[in-house]
């Protein structure tokens, strides 16, 4: 009987010393301001765009929102041109990016040995990590030379095709990475189930592992335009992002993306201060982007989100 | 019987039938085509490399380190990354002081101590969402916030153009990535872990201190180191908080408050100035500066490989 009295204990000893308890209270109110900041981020964003994109719209014509003309100089401020430059170069890489990652992907996933995909990744993933200012660089002085316009004799000096191509160049890690999961989280049983039934190699890939990861491969394409659409530096080099432009759909013009026109304000701000549209339009262009990007990100995360709960 | 030949053919012919076609002609120019893809992937990277040291080598091979001592300066044969360099790293030490503690706890909170209520999924989506902003968004919130906004703090003389604008602008774009990697690094402890230290009366904090930490470094670290090359390399929020594309004085005898809030350059910033200039003596110097850059960050990115292999752990 003494032993049951003295391992008897009552709530406060339960809890635990007070001072442990006051400790644990403000650790978890530190991480949880810390975990709060994301959100006053997100909140700054939107608020920094919208307040000043409704300043760029009350002090410019609606009219000239679509001049035909990029040129914010003159107060022509021509969204299509922006919006048109962002989808070729956005396209451009897309198609760049799709067979290249896709194919190294496939190849990592299911054909590699286990070795030489240990290898490998981290070399893709370091590939990721090069700056795009190097791919704007490389896009100017190798790509377009080189390639676009030994191909096509009246390509400019900066054009859409060069910085295009680079910035494929620039998600095609990308794609490789975020696809190649999803290829090798495919079940093993699936690709025996195939081989059982005496399936190559070849029809196992395309008919049973594409097919299973076909959201995540969906994923990886989504986000890597994302990730073209948000691009600047790559297209403020290369693509010929000066005060203005016109209107084109020639990759072999030079011409303006909503990145590139964004950056350029923000650097040639001294030409366009004494016009009182033309920097707040900088704004604008950033909102217009933002909700673009954002809404491709929640589109892939939802593909992917799907995709797990299937599986 | 005769019909079907001798023994031979008929044992080769149910071999065939059995086996499938000895060859499977389409299966290998199937595989070709995929390896050729990986090739091109990487054989693209060897061509970048090669075509940038060709044209930086000059540069190197006559100047030596005094390319890298050297300021900006309006001669291209005496320019040099050295302030670029210096502003880097100043930016990057911004990140590691403010955008890696802070991402951490926030990734233990939401990991560690988060109920799964819509508060806290709202939490999560939301940093999913930020790290997929593109960085000139986030140039344009330093914009707003810490170079108009702020500026009596971030730099009353320089318009607020200044490094304390520069460096916050790259933490709060590099936090999201942080919390995100930090958060799969949680997630890899097993639970068992963290269920032996609460079975011997830990409290939250002590278990996450002593046992889920401790495990999951090797992961944040990587993730944390991958994070600051990241914030090394990126230029375009630079060009909207002001880092200076041109000349730049930066006079001594200055306090170190007076240094971050006076006006400042990174080495992408340079490189981005330099290509854009005519010539080809400031393309090789832009290749060149290229050079230290990304040996710059190779030597990081290989750290961080060299942390995960020796320190990793399978559960």
């Amino acid at each position: 009987m003494a032993v049951t009295s003295a391992i008897r204990l009552d709530i406060a000893q339960m809890r635990g010393s007070a001072r442990r308890r006051r400790k644990e209270r403000a650790v978890k109110a530190a991480f949880g301001t810390a975990a709060g900041v994301g959100l006053v981020i997100s909140v700054a964003i939107v608020l920094s765009l919208i307040g000043e994109a409704v300043v760029f719209l009350t002090k410019v014509e609606l009219g000239s929102l679509w001049a035909g003309v990029w040129s914010p100089r003159t107060n022509e401020f021509d969204i299509p041109t922006l919006f048109m430059g962002t989808l070729m170069i956005a396209v451009i890489a897309t198609v760049v990016a799709a067979p290249l990652g896709l194919g190294a992907a496939m190849f990592l996933s299911e054909y590699a040995q286990a070795r030489t995909r240990r290898l490998l990744k981290p070399i893709i993933e370091t590939l990721a990590g090069i700056p795009s200012v190097v791919l704007g660089y490389f896009a100017l002085t190798v790509i377009n030379p080189g390639l676009v316009q030994t191909l096509f004799s009246g390509a400019a000096t900066f054009n859409f095709l060069a910085a295009g191509i680079a910035v494929g160049i620039l998600v095609l890690p990308l794609v490789a990475t975020v696809a190649e999961d999803a290829m090798h989280a495919v079940p093993e049983a699936l690709r025996e189930a195939a081989y059982g039934l005496g399936a190559r190699r070849r029809t196992v890939t395309s008919k049973i592992v594409v097919p299973a990861a076909v959201s995540g491969i969906a994923a990886s394409m989504i986000l890597a335009f994302s990730r073209a659409v948000g691009e600047t530096m790559v297209v403020a080099i290369a693509a010929g992002a000066a005060g203005n432009a016109v209107r084109t759909m020639n990759p072999l013009d030079p011409g303006q993306t909503m990145t590139g026109a964004i950056s350029s304000l923000a650097i040639g701000s001294d030409q366009v201060r004494g016009s009182s549209a033309a920097f707040v339009s900088l704004y604008f262009v950033g909102l217009l982007l933002f909700a673009m990007t954002l809404a491709l990100n929640m589109v892939s995360e939802r593909i992917v989100r799907r995709a797990r709960r299937m599986s | 019987m005769a019909a079907l030949g001798s023994e031979a053919q008929v044992r080769s012919s149910v071999e065939l039938a059995l086996l499938g076609r000895s060859r499977d002609v389409r299966g290998r120019v199937f595989e070709a085509l995929l390896l050729l893809t990986l090739i091109l992937a990487l054989g693209i990277l060897v061509v970048l490399l090669v075509s940038t040291l060709r044209t930086a080598w000059p540069v190197f091979a006559d100047r030596g380190m005094d390319f890298v001592r050297s300021p900006v300066s309006a001669l291209p044969s005496r320019s040099g990354v050295w302030q670029g360099l210096i502003g880097s790293l100043i930016l990057v030490g911004f990140v590691f002081v403010i955008a890696l503690p802070l991402g951490i706890s926030a990734a233990v909170y939401l990991q560690e101590y988060a109920r799964d209520t819509r508060l806290n999924r709202l939490l999560i989506t939301n940093v999913r969402n930020l790290a997929g902003v593109p960085s000139i968004v986030f140039g344009i919130l330093g914009l707003v916030v810490f170079v108009q906004a702020l500026r009596a703090f971030t730099g009353p003389d320089t318009y607020g153009r200044s490094y304390i604008a520069g460096g916050l602008t790259l933490s709060v774009l590099v936090m999201p990535i942080i919390i995100l990697v930090t958060m799969e690094a949680l997630r890899a402890v097993p639970t068992s872990i963290r269920e032996a230290a609460y079975g011997v009366g830990a409290t939250r904090w002590e278990v996450v201190r002593s046992h889920v930490l401790p495990y999951a470094a090797p992961g944040i670290f990587t993730g944390a180191i991958l994070s600051m090359a990241r914030a090394f390399g990126e230029t375009a929020p630079l060009l909207l908080v002001g880092a200076v594309t041109g000349y730049l004085s930066q006079p001594g005898g200055r306090s170190f408050v007076e240094i971050l809030q006076g006006k400042y350059t990174s080495l992408p910033t340079q490189i981005f100035q330099w290509s854009k200039y005519p010539g080809d003596e400031w393309r090789a110097n832009a290749a060149a500066a290229i050079i230290v850059l990304l040996a710059a960050i190779l030597v990081v990115n290989l750290v961080a490989i060299i942390l995960r292999n020796r320190y990793e752990r399978k559960w």
